[in-house]
């Protein structure tokens, strides 16, 4: 049992840090997407960084060669990833579209399309979104309600999706609509790829609860689509649809966060009965719990990798990350406010404890726990998936989609 | 990247596993639970004979001289079975006491004894409800005797020699000492416990002959040491534990009807289910760690033996207690099989100190 590379994983390590050595960018602040407020400065200072990976062939490692890729293996994109990160490196302009937008147009999409849209991707000439959820439509994604209708060799999109990112500097979206709504709702839909410049489409920021932007709404109001750019038969959107989602596990992950060491931190400062809160017994029995449920998903990854580098696939202990880390977000921060006493409501960086680190991951961990599934919906993944127990009994399955109760 | 059993341990387990489900199905431990039996002799011969209580036994002491990560897959189905056998006793505490802490006389005496099966062993910390510190240990030993009284002692009833925590007067510290239960002076009551699968007792001496072991130089750190050993080795036996309890919830899940259908089908029932299946991974994980740490003899044992501690009681303390909440109302009756694992888990939890004092 250890952590080592095998002898191909260190040569592999060795030659990505050098490579890495001589071609990642030297800036202090990478600019990677944290925020809807993007400076054209920093796209194109990721757009420059993408096309130097692409160029490489680590711009997506797994990639086989003829889409420009290396060819390699998931445990070479992870190590690819693990030196890159010791980097300031600008990050997440195109990971939703090349994990999840271009594998489906590669499983999907004719060879002339692929021809045309994959290498700009790769090379961050173009970027891609992702338009699936709506209003009514979160986790039973299924229930879309935009809808597309034919008109010659055109389709016309009229709803509103949301939760976009990247929205407004996107190029193209893949989008799942609803196109026969007098069947049962996994029947009627279809799947296209779009032109995110197209006429009738609005997009507009959500302010989220802790004041910050990360997504878009997009409203489409009669925008058409060529029925060339349909992707699956009509009426089998969802499967094409799977193929996005199956990818989106590995797209959603948790950021790193104020943990136990902050917290400990913290507790050395301020003041609990008189004395240090970290000579509380209560705080360090609860400092204590989180440091061994954050070693517990530190070594669960490690088991997963160990599963990639044997060229298997991770087992299903790789599903518990977010539904273990994001609710743990919410409940130190919070635990971390309580000592803090009254004045844990300030949220000022400079009168704050720590510059209130716990209070603005308080503020973003009730997102972590609802972005890319909630902590319900991964937990029925858990029971269904992993334990095998039966699904919910579903009142929409043979039903038409317009003659659910709430469908109209 | 490497953090993984072996092909070979992961064999061993299959091979465990195997002699456990024809040898101790869940009808053994319960005849243990009711008869006048301390433990189950005929489970316990089958093990002897796999060459299992000489695992990590030195060859030239008539073991395997295997790693601890054997032992580690033999403790995770031992609990799965929730087998009414001393092997935490005998194996993990006082088998590895010996090993480390033994003279080399001691070591010849014993150890080809243990590995054979001729004796079984145990370890004696505890006194009272008091937290075990040297404050609190009271049984002395001075000049080749031993007084005072020990309780629980795990196995105690039965056990041929027992490796007990004293305060050795000669030197004014905490030493450990072997003494064979046999020997005259000793007096030994069964105790009443939840779980009546694992024999515990008093054990009172009385000017008992005894020996006293090596040390580092401080004696309870050397006591700690074991018990690092052996949280790591009973976290499995509880991943074990706690991986059978919720295969039963499972199970019964998907077979019981409410309301007209399964009630694995309800989300209330999925989700605790899942809150299972997550703590166990989580202390499965942090498990994985203590034995890379016990298997390299890492600087990082203290804290992984604690982590897969805590996470390993809470997994199986969790998922024992909610395996009996799946079954409803037959999972409270002295007729379901719920009990062994409700039982066992309290044990285990509390066999090494409470929890609290681990996560300190």
């Amino acid at each position: 049992m250890d952590f080592n590379d095998t002898p191909e994983e260190n040569d592999f390590r060795l030659e990505v840090r050098e490579w890495l050595k001589n071609n990642a960018p030297k800036e202090k602040k990478a600019g990677g997407y944290d925020s809807i407020d993007v400076q054209e400065s920093a796209l194109a200072r990721a757009r420059d960084w993408q096309a130097k990976k692409a160029e490489a062939g680590y711009a997506a490692i797994t990639w086989p060669k003829e889409y420009g890729g290396l060819g390699g293996s998931s445990i070479q994109s992870v190590i690819y990833s693990q030196e890159e990160s010791k980097y300031n490196v600008p990050t997440g302009f195109f990971d939703i579209g090349l994990g999840m937008c271009i594998p489906t147009i590669m499983a999907w999409a004719t060879k002339e399309q692929n021809e045309r849209y994959v290498e700009p991707a790769l090379y961050g000439k173009e970027i891609w979104c992702q338009l699936f959820s709506e209003p009514s439509a979160g986790s039973d994604v299924a229930g879309v309600r935009t809808k597309a209708e034919k008109d010659g060799d055109d389709w016309i999109i009229n709803g509103q999706k949301v939760w976009t990112s990247g929205a407004h500097f996107c190029d193209f979206g893949i989008i799942v609509v609803r196109t026969d709504p007098t069947v049962p709702k996994h029947k009627g839909l279809s799947f296209f790829f779009l032109d995110m410049k197209s006429p009738g489409i609005e997009i507009k920021p959500i302010r989220q609860i802790s004041g910050g932007s990360n997504f878009n709404e997009v409203f489409f109001t009669d925008v058409r689509v060529p029925d060339l750019q349909r992707l699956g038969e009509v009426g089998e959107g969802w499967k094409v649809a799977l193929t996005t989602l199956m990818n989106e596990r590995l797209a959603i992950g948790v950021p790193k966060s104020a943990d136990y060491s902050s917290l400990t931190q913290l507790a050395k400062d301020v003041i609990l009965n008189n004395k240090p809160a970290i000579k509380n017994d209560l705080v360090r029995a609860k400092i204590a719990d989180w440091y061994v449920q954050s070693e517990g998903l530190k070594y669960t990854k490690m088991r997963s990798l160990t599963s990639l580098s044997k060229g298997e696939t991770p087992g299903p202990e790789s599903s518990i990350g977010k539904v273990v880390s994001a609710p743990k977000m919410q409940d130190l921060a919070s635990f971390a406010m309580d000592l803090q006493g009254a004045a844990g409501i300030l949220n000022d960086p400079d009168m704050s404890l720590m510059h209130s680190i716990f209070q603005n991951q308080w503020m973003s961990a009730a997102g972590y726990r609802i972005a890319g599934g909630t902590d319900e919906i991964l937990k029925n993944i858990v029971a269904e998936r992993v334990l095998g127990l039966p699904q919910d009994i579903r009142v929409d399955k043979n039903v038409p989609f317009n003659e659910l109760a709430d469908s109209r | 990247m490497n953090f993984d059993f072996s092909e070979d341990q992961k064999l061993l387990k299959e091979q465990v596993s195997r002699f456990l489900t024809d040898n101790c199905p869940i009808e053994v431990v319960r005849e243990v639970l009711e008869g006048d039996d301390f433990y189950s002799e005929k489970v316990w011969k089958g093990l002897v004979e796999l060459g299992l209580t000489g695992t990590t036994i030195p060859e030239e002491y008539g073991g395997l001289e295997l790693s601890p990560l054997e032992l580690c897959v033999i403790a995770e189905e031992l609990g799965r079975a929730s087998a009414p056998v001393p092997f935490s006793s005998s194996v993990y505490l006082a088998t590895e006491a010996i090993k480390l802490f033994g003279t080399s006389e001691q070591k010849e005496n014993y150890l080809p004894k243990l590995a054979s099966g001729e004796i079984i062993a145990t370890f004696a910390l505890p006194e009272s409800a008091m937290e075990p510190n040297p404050d609190n240990i009271q049984c002395t030993f001075s000049s080749g005797k031993l007084t005072g009284t020990k309780m629980p002692v795990p196995d105690g009833s039965y056990a041929d020699i027992c490796v007990v925590i004293v305060r050795d007067k000669t030197k004014d510290s905490i030493g450990m000492s072997i003494v064979d239960l046999s020997e005259k002076g000793i007096e030994k009551k069964s105790l009443s416990t939840l779980d009546q699968t694992r024999d515990h007792a008093e054990i009172i001496f009385n000017n008992t002959s005894s020996e006293i072991m090596n040390s580092s130089g401080d004696g309870w750190s050397d006591v700690q040491q074991i018990l690092d050993i052996a949280a790591v080795l009973i976290s499995f036996e509880q991943i074990g534990g706690a991986e059978a309890s919720l295969n039963m919830a499972k199970e019964y899940a998907l077979d019981r009807f409410a309301f007209g259908r399964q009630i694995g089908s309800y989300q209330a029932v999925k989700h605790k289910l899942a809150d299972m299946y997550i703590k166990i991974e989580l202390a499965k994980s942090n498990s994985y760690y203590g034995a890379m740490m016990l298997n390299d003899k890492g600087s990082d044992l203290k804290i992984a033996a604690a982590a897969s501690r805590v996470a390993a009681t809470d997994a199986f303390n969790f998922a024992a207690q909610e395996n009996i909440q799946t079954h409803g109302g037959i999972g409270f009756t002295w007729e379901a099989d719920t009990q062994f694992y409700y039982r066992r888990s309290q044990v285990l939890g509390l066999s090494l100190g409470s929890i609290a004092s681990w996560k300190k």
